[in-house]
């Protein structure tokens, strides 16, 4: 970095840097193996070597846009003063939520969390959305796991249920469960056996050794099966008609996480959106569980956005619940149903949100979004979204993983550290969070302590 | 006069300071800019603590307080927090208790008995970023952590292929790299028993550790001989083998013979003091392994008692989770890549039951006979053992005898008939507690400045209203001083507090890098840069300077 290239130099050389081990926190992947090429003077990122078709297009189409900072009814105002609104919006209501935070860094989480502490607000993750069924049900069950290196290492009976990683998870299979060579696996793919349970034929098939067509909804029927023909008990005889699988395909199934050395299960939201949804997963990771009475198993689920193991995590450590808290009576209450946010909203509950890199205004359901019209929204983005156009105060962001450092948890729960590739014109979620939290500490010390 | 904040005088109490000879005499302590010192000036903000207890704050050496294991445990049990609220005050943040409780409610709790300082004993190096982030969550208390060594698979290579200073230089590079205060084993050699051979465990210390040629109790001593030679400020933190087994009493006999010669730290040694046959109902052990231990200088240990109710299994030791579960009780295993396993699991101790009542009894034995307070110190294991809030009780078992023999009528009678304890009189003085709770974890954790209140000390000091009752006594502290601030006066949080880091660097050969980068490469999920903690996570911490190196502290604010 002493290194001082003169003008002249400059204007015939591109600028060019070139970014080792970098991350792509485009999904619960978190890749770590990017080389980033960034051409400085144009402010992008020309080539992404080691990404796949996600993370090219993450990297490739990242640009700086023409955009301002902060807004406050969509109109252009300095950050200070939007911070000023977003602070006072937070310290008047009797019941601001906060959602998202899947993809920002923990550092930002953290912040976010003690605002909600603060102002007694409640606080909700993407988790609510994706694989909160999963942590309901993990803390009836448990759950036996582990992280993507061991699976790398040991797994000879790679099961997937309900999920499609070929589109969503591009290097699951290549970096972490099925191709590579372990150190028990030295021939990769040819020492495992893959199995893909889902409702249709996807683009992961191929990767498989053999699908397994269950009929749509039917997946805890066929958990519960799994689990009886484990323990030796029998199963309904007409299994096949109620789950669309014979008994001769699922004995085989059976005998083969018996038999083998390490079996892994990974579950994708196929299994915890569709009927069933917690009794899915918990299911599932029950069957991990007692399987470890013959072999070692273990269960994991694939999750998608790419901080979002991260935002439970932080969560959970903060208030001892990973995702739907609130802090309305001074310490933290969890209830999923009524402090998701999802449910909230559509009860009309909130009178005010903070929306931190999600667009709820593009995804929730009708009767959410049209509460989200009628109460002070402040968004904080990467990019304009549906959310940020309405909101009442909008932050545009820098984007983690590419113009901010930080720290993201990949989907088993291993830290890793983002090197950033350029900088960004402007500010962090962590930036923007931190100074509404401190106005907010000096609008409470000034004594409009609000009501409880 | 307006008085100077930074500067305390700390009058009239009863001092108890072992490191320094001193106990229970009545003296001024004073405090100036975080330190002990020995002159402050007229503007000095005075605290009068007459008839009230002086110690240094509370130095836990093993319990289980941050990073992956613990998490899992807290989201895990929502019923736990949900029973025990920690409201947020004006100046604290607020958060959730029952057994693992949130990292804010963990901070305050443990000031609210006294504590400043602790040490999480179990944290495989991959999961130190996440620990050491959630010890940015934990307030009041510094804090440090012992990284999992063990069953580190590179490590087992280069013993397998006898490269001893390789082995050596690699444990520094590690300890360096995760950011740890000592290396921890954990059941070594079972790692690969789990994981590799469909959820075995090692039984005995002398089998072979299939791929690896080895023995555990080869792989122990090796680990307890280079730890100690690279002058680590703490030695091998051990969890033997065979934990929680009747009849283990030879293991860890085993274990501590292999140590001769070398420092070695064997941890919650209550767990690996029981007689008896494999399988057969456990007696108690507890003398051959404390007369070992009291002829042995070279050994250091924590007792990590039993208190009945609530507790939480929690270990790299994952066969020792899955041999406790019953009934299908939830249950975590979770494998760390080429380092760790790990379980998880609620359990409960119960008085009616005749094995959780001679765990009790075992700890308290231990400490009854210790002949050394310097070397065996308190500890529960928490959450394993018991909460960490159960200390104050455990305290007044030790220091009273009347308190003892009430609680032994309540308890299973045919463990307590098979027990010594009903003939032990002995009775722990407040200066043997400030030794065991203080003044020998520091010293057994290379801390210089900690567990006294000597010139020079960093003062986090607690000071307790004298109360016969001595559970009552050090269950709510009047006054807390942390880094010479005071945040609990008269039993209530004034001011808020971070803590500080606390890790170690031994050196190392830089070139042991080229050997470690291309195991990485084949059997790691991460890129070897981006494994190592990068300084931007220390934030406040302190260097622990290694033995006898002359090292200079190094401090950064």
């Amino acid at each position: 970095m002493s290194e001082t290239k003169t003008p002249e130099a400059a204007k015939d050389e591109p600028n060019i840097r070139i970014v080792e081990d970098a991350t792509c926190t485009f999904c619960g992947c978190v890749c770590d193996d990017m080389e980033l090429t960034v051409d400085l003077d144009a402010n992008r990122i020309t080539k992404a070597k080691n990404a796949c078709v996600l993370g090219r297009a993450w990297f490739l189409q990242h640009g700086i846009e023409d955009h301002p900072q902060a807004m406050i009814d969509g109109q252009e105002v300095p950050l200070e003063e939007a911070m000023d609104e977003a602070a006072r919006i937070l310290h008047e209501a009797k019941f601001p939520i906060t959602y998202g935070l899947s993809d920002s860094p923990c550092e930002a989480q953290r912040v976010a969390v003690a605002i909600n502490d603060l102002v007694r607000g409640n606080i909700d993750t993407t988790t609510s959305v994706c694989h909160g069924p999963s942590g309901i049900a993990f803390q009836g069950v448990g759950e036996s796991t582990s992280t993507l290196g061991e699976v790398k290492n040991r797994a000879d009976l790679v099961i997937y249920w309900g999920g499609n990683p070929a589109e969503s998870h591009p290097r699951h299979f290549t970096r972490y469960t099925v191709t590579p060579k372990g150190r028990y696996i030295p021939n990769g793919k040819k020492d495992r056996h893959v199995v893909l349970i889902d409702v249709r034929k996807t683009p992961s098939a191929p990767v498989a050794d053999q699908l397994i067509r269950v009929k749509p909804g039917r997946d805890f029927e066929l958990l519960w099966a799994l689990r009886a023909l484990v323990r030796g008990r029998d199963v309904h005889p007409e299994i096949e008609k109620i789950t669309g699988v014979s008994r001769e395909v699922l004995d085989e199934l059976v005998e083969r996480m018996k038999n083998c050395n390490f079996g892994v299960l990974f579950f994708g939201m196929g299994l915890t959106m569709t009927r069933g949804r917690h009794f899915n997963s918990g299911a599932l990771l029950a069957l991990a569980t007692d399987l470890n009475k013959y072999t070692h198993f273990v269960a994991k689920p694939v999750r998608g956005h790419g901080n979002v193991t991260g935002a439970d995590n932080v969560v959970s450590w903060q208030t001892g619940y990973p995702f739907g808290v609130n802090f309305h009576r001074g310490y933290p209450r969890f209830n999923p149903g009524e402090y998701t946010t999802v449910d909230l909203l559509a009860r009309g509950d909130a009178d005010a949100a903070l929306m931190i890199a999600t667009d709820p205004a593009s995804n929730f359901p009708k009767r959410a979004i049209e509460h989200l019209k009628r109460i002070p929204v402040i968004s904080l983005d990467a990019k304009p979204t549906y959310t940020s156009r309405q909101a009442r105060v909008a932050f545009m962001v820098a984007t983690y993983g590419i113009n901010t450092g930080g720290t993201v948890y990949r989907m088993d729960d291993v830290p890793i550290t983002l090197r950033p590739a350029f900088d960004s014109p402007f500010p962090t979620d962590e930036e923007i969070l931190t100074g509404i939290l401190t106005r907010l500490k000096k609008l409470r010390a000034n004594g409009s302590r609000k009501a409880a | 006069m307006a008085e100077n904040s930074a500067e305390l005088r700390i009058k009239g109490g009863k001092v108890y300071d072992p490191t320094n000879g001193v106990d229970g005499e009545v003296r001024d302590v004073l405090v100036r800019d975080g330190r002990i010192v020995d002159k402050v000036s007229e503007k000095a903000r005075t605290l009068n603590v007459h008839g009230m207890v002086v110690m240094p704050g509370g130095i836990d050496i093993h319990c289980h307080i941050a990073g992956p294991k613990v998490n899992l445990s807290r989201k895990l049990q929502p019923e736990d927090h949900r029973l025990d609220v920690h409201p947020g005050t004006d100046v604290t943040r607020s958060g959730v208790g029952g057994v693992t409780p949130s990292t804010f409610a963990t901070g305050y709790r443990y000031a609210m008995l006294g504590y400043t300082t602790a040490f999480d004993a179990a944290v495989p190096p991959l999961a130190a970023r996440h620990v050491i982030e959630e010890f940015h969550d934990t307030p009041v208390i510094d804090k440090g952590f012992y990284v999992l060594l063990g069953n580190n698979m590179f490590l087992y290579d280069l013993l397998k292929q006898g490269r001893k200073q390789d082995f050596k230089d690699a444990i520094a590079w590690w300890v360096t790299a995760a950011r740890a205060a000592s290396v921890k084993l954990v059941n070594a050699g079972s790692d690969e028993f789990w994981k590799g051979r469909r959820n075995e465990n090692v039984t005995d210390v002398n089998e072979k550790i299939d791929p690896f040629d080895l023995t555990p109790l080869h792989a122990t001593a090796a680990f307890i001989e280079a730890v100690d030679e690279l002058n680590m400020p703490h030695p091998a933190h051990i969890h033997c083998n065979n934990l929680g087994h009747s009849g283990n009493v030879q293991t860890t006999l085993d274990t501590m013979r292999a140590a001769e010669g070398h420092r070695a730290h064997i941890a919650h040694i209550q767990f690996h003091s029981y007689a008896g046959e494999l399988g057969k109902r456990v007696q108690t052990g507890s003398e051959a392994i404390i007369d070992y231990v009291n002829t042995h200088e070279n050994i250091t240990t924590d007792i990590g008692m039993v208190m009945f109710g609530k507790a939480t299994a929690m270990t790299a030791d994952a066969p020792l989770t899955w041999m406790l579960r019953f009934k299908d009780t939830k249950w975590i295993n979770a494998d760390t890549e080429c380092e760790s396993g790990c379980g998880v699991m609620p359990f409960s101790y119960q008085d009616t039951n005749y094995t959780h009542t001679m765990q009790w009894a075992i700890g308290l034995e231990l400490f009854l006979l210790s002949q050394d307070p310097w070397r065996v110190m308190f500890s529960t294991d928490h959450p394993n053992g018991a909460s960490f809030r159960t200390y104050p009780r455990l305290i007044r078992l030790l220091m009273d005898r009347g308190f003892r023999d009430e609680m032994m009528k309540q308890v299973n009678q045919k463990a307590i008939s098979n027990s010594l304890l009903p003939q032990l009189d002995r009775e722990y003085s407040l200066y043997e507690i400030a030794i065991i709770t203080r003044a020998a974890p520091a010293r057994a954790l290379g801390l210089a400045n900690k567990g006294h209140l000597g010139v020079g000390a960093d003062a986090d000091i607690t000071i307790y209203t004298d109360d016969e009752n001595r559970e009552r006594m050090f269950n709510a502290p009047r006054y807390v001083i942390k880094a010479g601030k005071a945040l609990i006066e008269d039993h209530e949080f004034v001011d808020d507090h971070i803590g500080r880091f606390l890790h170690t660097e031994p050196a190392y050969d830089p070139t042991i890098e080229d050997q470690i980068r291309p195991f990485f490469d084949d059997y790691y999920s991460i890129q070897f840069n981006n494994y190592r903690v990068d300084a931007s996570y220390l934030h406040d911490h302190e260097v622990i300077p290694l033995r006898n190196s002359g090292n200079k502290k190094k401090g950064h604010q």
